[in-house]
C-alpha cells in the first residue's frame, strides 16, 4: 500500500467573473457570472514510504492546490485521496500530528518573539513530550546553525534565517510527510544550498516522504530521484528525472575544442546549431537522433582535441515539457 | 486534557510576552477606549444632576460605578472580530492553523485570554484616576464578587462565540465587515453599552433579556453594581453559560461547513 495514493483527483474553483468598469460592476450586482476552473484535473499517482518527488509545473498549474487538498486545507471536487491511511480532508488530528504543510511565500511562526518561543508554543500544540523535544529541537538548531539566532525576536531575521526557523518549527512534531511548496522561494543561492542539505538529512534520518515543488531545478536535482510534471492541472510526467530528458528532450548537446585557429575556419553549421562559442570550444545542440552521426563526422572531419555529448539542462527540458502541454491543450 | 491545559497555558504566557512588549502602544489604546464611557458618565451624571440627582433609578454615584466597571467589561470582552478573519484568510495565516491537531477556536480564546491579564493590570490604573474624578458608589458583596468575576469570563467566551460565527461567513463572502458593523449597532443598543438597560423602554428591556448581548456586557456590571439578588446573579451565570453552549454548538456546526468551503485564496 503507497504511503501517498491519488486517484482521479480533481479540484474545480467557481470564479467571478465581469468585465472592468463601472458598468459592469453594476450589472454583476444584479446578475453575478462565474466560471468553473479547474485547477487540478484528474491527476493521480502513488508515493512510497520514503521517497522524495519533485512535483514541477509553471505558475497555475495546480501543484499548490493538490498540496493543500493532500494536506487536508482543500475539499477535492472529485477523486480520491489517501495520506498516511488517512482521507487529508477528514482533518483528523491523528493525521495532522504526522504531516506539514511549508510554504515558501507564508510566516507561521509569532513575529514578535525569539523562535524559542514559538518552538515552545508547537510543543504544546503537538503535545510533544518535554524531553523529546527538547532533544529534537537541538538537533535541528544544530543542523541548520542557527544557534545564535534563535533567540532573536523573528521579526529581526533575514529571509532566510526566518526560513530556517519556519522548517524547524514545522518539522519539531518530526512529521512522516513533508509537503514543501517553494520552501527555497527568495533565498541565495547558500541558503538554497543549506535548507536542501537539512531536508535530505531529515529524510535519510527519519525516512520520512516528501513531496517538494520548486521552481529551482537545484532543488529538484539535488533531493528527488522522481518527479511529477503538471500542467493546466493535468499529470504530463510521473518518473525518472533522468527519464525525462530521455523522453522530452529532442536534441543532444555536442562540446567540442579544437585549437583555436582551426576553430576559426569551420564551417560549424553543417554539424549542428551553434549554441555558444568560446575561441577554441563549440557548443552545438543537434537532433537526438543525428547526435551519433554528427559525432562520428566531427571525430572523422576535424582534429579534435576534446569533445563531449550531454543532455540539455534539465530547465531546457522542463520547458519543453511545458510547451508541449500547452499544445496538448490547446488541441484538446 | 492535560495536554489542553498546557497548550492554554503556554499561549496565554505566549500572549502576555507579546502584549507587554506593546505595553505603551496597549495603554494608549487603551485610554482612548476609556473617551467613550467618560463621554457617556459626564452626559447622565449632568442629566441626574438637573433631574434632582437622579435619572431612572440611578444616582450620579452609580453612573459612575457603572461606566467605571464599563471600562474593565468593554476590555475583557474585546475578541477576535471579523475584521481579523479576512485578514487571516487574506494572508493565509489560517492555513497554518488549520494544519494543526488542534481547532483554531482553542488558540484564539486562549490567546485572547492571556491578553485579558495584561489588560486588567494596565486598567487598574486607569479605574483609579476615573473613581477619584467620579466617585463611585460601589459596595459589592462577596458573591458578588466572585460572581463579576466568573460573569467576566462569561461575557469574554459569548462573545468570541459570536463573533466567531459571524467572522466565518468570512468564508463564504471573503468580507464581513457589512454585517459587523450591522452586529455593532445592535451590541450597542441592547447590551447596555450606550445606556444602562434600565433607562431603556420596557419592550426593548424584553428584546434585551432574550438576546446574548445583554449578558456579554450589561450582566458582568450588574453583577458588582446594582443590588442583585443572589438567585438573579446565579441565573444570570446559568444564562450566560446556555449563550455559550449555544454559541459554541452553532460555532461547530458552522465551522464544519466553513471549512468544506474554504479555498486558501491567501495560501
Amino acid at each position: 500500500m503507497p504511503l501517498i495514493h491519488v486517484a482521479q483527483l480533481c479540484k474545480t474553483y467557481q470564479v467571478p467573473e465581469r468585465e472592468a468598469g463601472l458598468g459592469a460592476a453594476l450589472r454583476s450586482l444584479v446578475r453575478r457570472k462565474t466560471r468553473a476552473v479547474k485547477a487540478v484535473d484528474a491527476i493521480s499517482f502513488d508515493i512510497d514510504a520514503g521517497e522524495v518527488v519533485g512535483f514541477l509545473g509553471p505558475n497555475g498549474a495546480g501543484k499548490t492546490t493538490t498540496l493543500k487538498m493532500l494536506s487536508g486545507l482543500l475539499h477535492p471536487t472529485g477523486g480520491a485521496a489517501s495520506v498516511l491511511g488517512f482521507q487529508p480532508q477528514r482533518r483528523e488530528a491523528a493525521f495532522l500530528r504526522q504531516i506539514t504543510l511549508v510554504m515558501g511565500n507564508r510566516n507561521q511562526l509569532q513575529w514578535d518573539i525569539p523562535a524559542l518561543d514559538s518552538f515552545e508554543l508547537n510543543r504544546t500544540i503537538y503535545a510533544l513530550p518535554a524531553a523529546e523535544f527538547r532533544r529534537t529541537r537541538d538537533e535541528y538548531i544544530a543542523l541548520m546553525e542557527v544557534g545564535d539566532l534563535v533567540r532573536k525576536p523573528v521579526r529581526n531575521l533575514s529571509l532566510g534565517e526566518r526560513m530556517k526557523m519556519e522548517l524547524i518549527g514545522a518539522l519539531l512534531h518530526r512529521p512522516q510527510v513533508l509537503f514543501l511548496d517553494e520552501p527555497t522561494l527568495g533565498l541565495d543561492v547558500t541558503m538554497q544550498r543549506r535548507l536542501r542539505a537539512f531536508v535530505a538529512e531529515y529524510n535519510r534520518r527519519t525516512g520520512a516522504t516528501v513531496l517538494l515543488t520548486s521552481h529551482y531545478m537545484a532543488d529538484v536535482e539535488a533531493l528527488c530521484k522522481r518527479v511529477l510534471v503538471i500542467h493546466h492541472g493535468r499529470l504530463l510526467y510521473d518518473g525518472g528525472l533522468s527519464g525525462l530528458a530521455e523522453r522530452f528532450a529532442a536534441y543532444k548537446t555536442i562540446g567540442v575544442t579544437l585549437d583555436a585557429d582551426t576553430a576559426g575556419a569551420v564551417a560549424w553549421d553543417a554539424y549542428g546549431e551553434v549554441v555558444e562559442r568560446d575561441g577554441a570550444h563549440v557548443r552545438l545542440r543537434v537532433p537526438k537522433a543525428e547526435t551519433a552521426r554528427m559525432t562520428a563526422q566531427l571525430l572523422a572531419d576535424q582534429p579534435v582535441i576534446d569533445l563531449t555529448v550531454e543532455d540539455p539542462p534539465i530547465e531546457d527540458v522542463i520547458e519543453r515539457v511545458f510547451a508541449a502541454g500547452t499544445a496538448e491543450a490547446s488541441h484538446a | 486534557m492535560r495536554n489542553l491545559l498546557a497548550f492554554y497555558w503556554q499561549t496565554m504566557k505566549t500572549a502576555v510576552i507579546i502584549e507587554f512588549q506593546y505595553a505603551t502602544a496597549q495603554y494608549f489604546y487603551m485610554i482612548g477606549m476609556v473617551a467613550e464611557p467618560v463621554i457617556y458618565l459626564v452626559v447622565w451624571t449632568t442629566i441626574a444632576a438637573s433631574q434632582g440627582g437622579v435619572v431612572g433609578g440611578y444616582t450620579a454615584g452609580q453612573f459612575a460605578a457603572y461606566y467605571i466597571v464599563w471600562t474593565l467589561v468593554r476590555n475583557m470582552n474585546i475578541v477576535f472580530t471579523p475584521y481579523g478573519w479576512e485578514w487571516r484568510i487574506r494572508e493565509g495565516q489560517l492555513s497554518g492553523m488549520l494544519l494543526r491537531p488542534l481547532h483554531p477556536l482553542h488558540m484564539d480564546v486562549a490567546w485572547f485570554a492571556g491578553w485579558k491579564v495584561v489588560v486588567i493590570v494596565l486598567w487598574l490604573p486607569i479605574a483609579a484616576v476615573l473613581a477619584l474624578a467620579f466617585r463611585p458608589e460601589l459596595n459589592p458583596t462577596p458573591l458578588e464578587m466572585v460572581v463579576f468575576f466568573f460573569s467576566l469570563w462569561g461575557a469574554y467566551l459569548i462573545r468570541t462565540m459570536l463573533l466567531w460565527l459571524l467572522g466565518l461567513i468570512t468564508f463564504w463572502t471573503t468580507r464581513v465587515s457589512a454585517l459587523y458593523e450591522l452586529y455593532f449597532a445592535l451590541e450597542l443598543l441592547l447590551s447596555g453599552r450606550l445606556v444602562p438597560m434600565g433607562l431603556m423602554p420596557a419592550w426593548v428591556q424584553t428584546a434585551s433579556s432574550l438576546l446574548p448581548f445583554k449578558w456579554a456586557f450589561q450582566f458582568p456590571i450588574e453583577a458588582l453594581v446594582a443590588d442583585l439578588t443572589p438567585a438573579q446573579l446565579l441565573g444570570g451565570l446559568g444564562l450566560q453559560a446556555l449563550w455559550i453552549l449555544a454559541g459554541l454548538a452553532g460555532v461547530q456546526i458552522v465551522w464544519r461547513a466553513a471549512v468544506r468551503q474554504y479555498s486558501a485564496v491567501g495560501g
